[in-house]
């Protein structure tokens, strides 16, 4: 256990989550979700989930803000924002760091505003609710918010509706309305997956702007491995709620790890280059958390599994680079070059 | 009564046969709102004026943007919408505007997959009935040879026999697909015609059925319309790319030309948006400004000037019309970046 | 905004125009029966049918005597009963008018009221006591007919009970006007309204509590709650706006329902001479005309009733706004 810092460092990790269990109770058996996730987000970093639906990409970060519903849910492990202990923290408390040190981001645009208000009202609510600032001043706030985040005629837009804008213009208006309080992190839910490329390519612009003009830390959670590519420092990939390995954004697309990861990159086709005949897939369907293998939960699907795959992987470590697989260092460059070479050879 | 546009339409098509089917200026608007008192009613212009040729064997890969049109022109060409004008050829045949019984060949020998199958998947039926019920209605298979040809189908899209008990709620995403895919090729077409078929699936089994797709091709010899909005995908599967942009085609070629070196300013900002895994460090990124215009008054002059960044003021007044490159492609612009970069070389 | 309520208040006209032509029609135009004789009553005498028949017009093509009814109804106003012998019918409508809007918009108030509160309370403290007994209230409140009820309230207060301090304020039967003793009239509704409500309370409550439920599960409740909101300001801004679109819906089919039959049979029990009782007694002689003022009229309550929902959907739901 991490002991609470009183007095944090600059360079601390703003967030250390520890052994962050959750599991639900569901009609049957309680199921967990995700399961024993464990990460640091250094000021001014973006780090990058990845992990197909349902591996506990949104689950874990609900669980950070304490969004869980605490009658079907159990959360155990610890989360220290700031040197203090968040998860113990009673319900008004975490709700004066929710939105205002701690911003959320959701998936999708067209259903995360209250479809009854303006946009500016929902902005100045949440500045409202976080300092003391008269109503016309909140407003005026807003309007440059909006204009910050590079919406056009800010000052009309903020009485708009949420469904007279497009969704790359919503997810603007969230991004806004997230930015509203400076927090020191904005955690990000895949922000761009239900946006076209080109709005896709605006945003991310925005959010590496926002890095660099406020120095926040950024958890972006997303599917595609572009998008981490593009803006991760650091990267987390998740599979059936566990985190199968972490490093950064060099070390896991330069010198991947984990089978999980080296199928993860192959099967995204290429956009330049020769086309391969086949993509390198990786066979079968993720596991739900009710029915996840014995051992490793990816063993069923990976191409090199081997008599220990039956029990729970090691986590190997180098360098801030973690992997949970029984592969031995030595052996990761030749099985990975069959990976690619599949690819490679039917090209 | 072939036109340039039709001409155009057909531009670096791989096979010198003629084209198995063909769209000449086709539209397709929708109407909504009040139409009680005249002139309240809007109009969306969905497709607008496509020509658009698909040859045997190939795959012409469709992209756009959200709202660009692409299932419309999807459904006009499977007959799932009607047309509200211009002409579609099946095998040289008009078949735009023909009445239901006339349609009935044309309904087996082009199939339709969409984006969520579920929707389609009947959830009270099990995956044998489902695939069984095209062989019995189009009468395709006698009946003593039903059962065989259902375990082909389960096997041609990698599914185990067994599952034919199953319902289609037992089933993961893509294994779903699969048996939209199946239900497809039960009635034997020639053309499949698949609407953004992999959008909703994970990356891992979104290979797969990439795969699957360019499997079947070749073992049936199938004609593909694939659609979709991830370019890379599309790429994987197609020979030849259409690119659309508010209801029209601004670019079509032969997949390497259009992703070597686009022609519009279109299809060059959406090649530059998409993240890159591999290539890591982006060079200059073309970020396209605003939104995608409402196609219900859509701009003058070429549609895509207001976000162009090339745009003078004939782009604003005159609309470019597709027309063949000495490469071979078509493309609608009055300056394709391919001529543009020449002239500045030289 | 103000030209989808202006469109919506012009629709409202359309159909009671077309209310009132049906209305007509079935009175008068049923083929095989004389209206006269019908107007004229049992036993009347062939003078008084043939009377009838000239007074109403009823020789004349049926447009001319659809103008000519409307006329009496709407602009001339004096529509007379045969049956009691020269009374004038408009007047009694109106004075029975204000007595059933009194009766079902007092009872719409603390049903919509009291459905609201407990929709909350029990989305609030869910699977708490408060949540069972709403749906205990609920079950009772739609098996059990608000008339009987009204019985029973009318046993308990008025003979059982009277004495006891729980119930000696309750006055006697019948229905005092709000202008000269407003005390008064709010005792003498205050249990009609009751027996009225309850029919709704429960059921409201947790049609409410399921909107709200489901609410809980949109994103935007997600964000509301991550931007840091208090719970109360999550449930009473966020969710509970949101889902009131279904209870309203919900709301202007069922004040249709009361005010053509519940409202009708309570206010026959608590001795109030509305709209409801006056259908009743005109019913009991067939008198014509009346029936067809009452049902017009009554008609005409419902469809504003309508067009007030849906004004109020307007104001809380900016998407029904034309653009
Ligand atoms: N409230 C809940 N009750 C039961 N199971 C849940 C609940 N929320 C999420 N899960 C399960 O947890 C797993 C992880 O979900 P999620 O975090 O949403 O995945 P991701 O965001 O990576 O797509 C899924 O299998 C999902 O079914
Ligand atoms: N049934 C419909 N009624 C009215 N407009 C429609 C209908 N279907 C689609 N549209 C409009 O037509 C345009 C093209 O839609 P669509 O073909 O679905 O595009 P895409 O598949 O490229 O996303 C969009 O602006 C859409 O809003
Ligand atoms: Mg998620
Ligand atoms: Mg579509």
């Amino acid at each position: 256990m991490i002991p609470p810092v009183a007095n944090p460092d600059p360079t601390d990790p703003i967030l250390r989550v520890g052994g962050l269990t959750v599991s639900f109770a569901t009609d049957r058996d309680p199921v967990t979700a995700i399961r024993d996730v464990s990460f640091d987000v250094n000021p001014g970093e973006i780090l990058s989930i990845v992990g197909e639906s349902g591996s506990g990409k949104t689950v874990s970060l609900l669980s950070i803000l304490g969004l869980t519903d605490p009658r079907t849910t159990t959360t155990s492990g610890s989360v220290i924002f700031k040197g203090k202990r968040i998860l113990e923290l009673p319900d008004r408390e975490m709700r004066r760091i929710r939105g205002r040190e701690i911003a959320l981001i959701s998936q999708d645009p067209m259903t995360a505003l209250t479809p009854v208000y303006t946009i500016g009202m929902q902005i100045a609510e949440q500045i409202r609710a976080h300092q003391s600032i008269s109503r016309r001043g909140a407003r005026k706030r807003a309007v440059e918010l909006l204009g910050e985040v590079g919406l056009p005629n800010p000052s009309e837009m903020v009485d708009r509706f949420p469904h007279q804008l497009s969704g790359g213009m919503r997810q603007r208006a969230v991004i806004a309305m997230a930015l509203s309080c400076n927090p020191a992190l904005l955690v990000a839910d895949e922000p761009t997956t239900a946006l076209d490329v080109t709005v896709q390519a605006q945003v991310l612009d925005l959010l590496r702007r926002l890095r660099k003009d406020f120095g926040s830390s950024i958890i972006l959670i997303t599917h595609d491995m572009g998008v981490v590519g593009e803006m991760a420092d650091r990267v987390l990939v998740m599979y059936a709620g566990r985190v199968v390995e972490s490093g950064t954004a060099e070390q896991i697309f330069d010198d991947p790890w984990h089978p999980y990861t080296w199928g993860l990159l192959a099967s995204i086709p290429p956009l330049r280059g020769p086309r391969p005949e086949r993509l390198a897939s990786i066979s079968g369907t993720p596991p739900t958390p009710a029915n996840l293998p014995p051992g490793c939960a990816f063993a069923p699907r990976c191409r090199f599994r081997f008599e220990p795959c039956s029990n729970p992987p090691p986590r190997y470590k180098d360098d801030g680079h973690t992997a949970l697989c029984f592969i031995p260092p030595e052996d990761r460059p030749r099985l990975r070059a069959t990976v690619l070479g599949g690819e490679r050879s039917a090209a | 009564m072939t036109d340039a546009a039709v001409l155009a339409a057909r531009s670096q098509a791989e096979s010198s046969a003629p084209p198995l089917l063909e769209a000449r200026h086709l539209s397709k608007r929708y109407h909504f709102g009040k139409r009680l008192l005249p002139g309240s009613g809007k109009i969306v212009h969905a497709v607008d004026d496509v020509s658009l040729a698909v040859f045997p064997g190939e795959t012409l890969g469709l992209v756009g943007e959200s709202g660009c049109g692409k299932s419309t022109l999807g459904r006009c060409l499977t007959r799932l919408y009607e047309i509200s004008e211009g002409e579609l050829l099946f095998e040289g045949r008009e078949i735009g505007h023909v009445g239901a019984r006339q349609l009935k060949p044309y309904r087996r020998k082009v199939q339709m997959i969409f984006q969520d199958p579920s929707g389609s998947l009947n959830p009270r039926r099990r995956v044998a009935d489902i695939l069984a019920q095209p062989l019995r209605v189009h009468g395709i298979r006698p009946r003593a040879e039903i059962d065989d040809r259902l375990r082909e189908l389960m096997d041609l899209v990698g599914l185990p026999p067994g599952y034919l008990d199953r319902y289609p709620h037992e089933f993961s995403g893509g294994q779903r697909q699969r048996i939209g895919i199946a239900r497809a090729l039960a009635m034997e077409p020639q053309l499949i015609v698949a609407d953004e078929p992999v959008s909703a699936l994970d990356v891992s089994v979104q290979a797969q059925i990439v795969n699957l797709f360019a499997d079947l091709r070749d073992q049936l010899a199938l004609t593909y319309v694939f659609i979709a909005h991830d370019l890379a995908v599309v790429r994987q599967v197609s020979t030849r790319i259409a690119v659309m942009y508010l209801g029209s085609i601004v670019e079509l070629g032969s997949t390497d030309t259009v992703y070597g070196r686009p022609a519009h300013p279109y299809t060059e900002a959406l090649l530059s948006a998409i993240p890159e895994p591999h290539a890591r460090q982006q060079c200059e990124r073309i970020v396209l400004q605003g939104d995608l215009p409402s196609p219900i008054s859509p701009p003058p002059g070429c549609r895509f000037h207001t976000r162009c960044p090339f745009a003078d003021d004939r782009c604003r007044t005159e609309r470019p019309l597709l027309r063949p490159l000495d490469d071979g492609r078509s493309v609608a612009c009055h300056y394709p970046r391919t001529e543009v970069s020449r002239t500045a070389g030289t | 905004m103000a030209l989808t309520i202006l469109q919506r208040l012009f629709q409202m006209l359309f159909v009671m125009f077309g209310i009132s032509v049906l209305a007509f029609l079935i009175f008068f135009a049923t083929p095989g029966a004389d209206p006269a004789a019908r107007i004229a009553g049992r036993n009347a005498s062939p003078e008084t049918v043939a009377a009838v028949r000239a007074n109403f017009g009823l020789d004349r093509p049926l447009p001319i005597q659809y103008g000519l009814m409307m006329k009496r109804l709407f602009v001339t106003r004096d529509l007379t009963s045969f049956v009691n012998r020269g009374q004038r019918v408009i007047p009694q409508v109106l004075d029975a008018a204000p007595i059933t809007l009194c009766l079902v918009v007092g009872a719409a108030f603390f049903w919509l009221v009291g459905g609201v509160v407990l929709g909350l309370l029990a989305a609030a403290l869910r699977d708490s006591f408060i949540d069972k007994a709403s749906m205990a209230i609920a079950l009772v409140g739609v098996s059990i007919p608000a008339f009987w009820l009204g019985e029973v309230l009318n046993l308990v207060s008025q003979s059982r009970f009277h004495d006891t301090w729980l119930f000696a304020w309750v006055p006697a039967l019948g229905y005092k006007p709000f202008w000269s003793d407003p005390w008064m009239w709010f005792k003498t509704l205050l249990i009609p309204w009751i027996s009225l409500a309850t029919l709704y309370i429960g059921l409201y409550g947790r049609v409410l509590r399921a909107n709200l439920v489901e609410a809980y599960q949109e994103d935007f409740i997600r964000t509301a709650r991550a931007k840091g909101l208090s719970p109360g300001r999550v449930l009473i801004k966020h969710a509970l706006r949101t889902s009131l679109i279904p209870f309203i819906t919900l709301f202007g089919l069922d004040f249709g329902a009361l005010v053509g039959g519940q409202a009708l049979l309570t206010e026959v029990v608590f001795g109030l001479n509305g709209i409801g009782r006056l259908t009743y007694q005109s019913l009991q002689t067939l008198d014509l005309p009346v029936i067809l003022a009452t049902v017009i009229y009554a008609s005409f309550f419902v469809v504003m009733a309508n067009a007030l929902v849906d004004v109020v959907y307007v104001l809380i739901d900016p998407r029904v706004r034309g653009s």
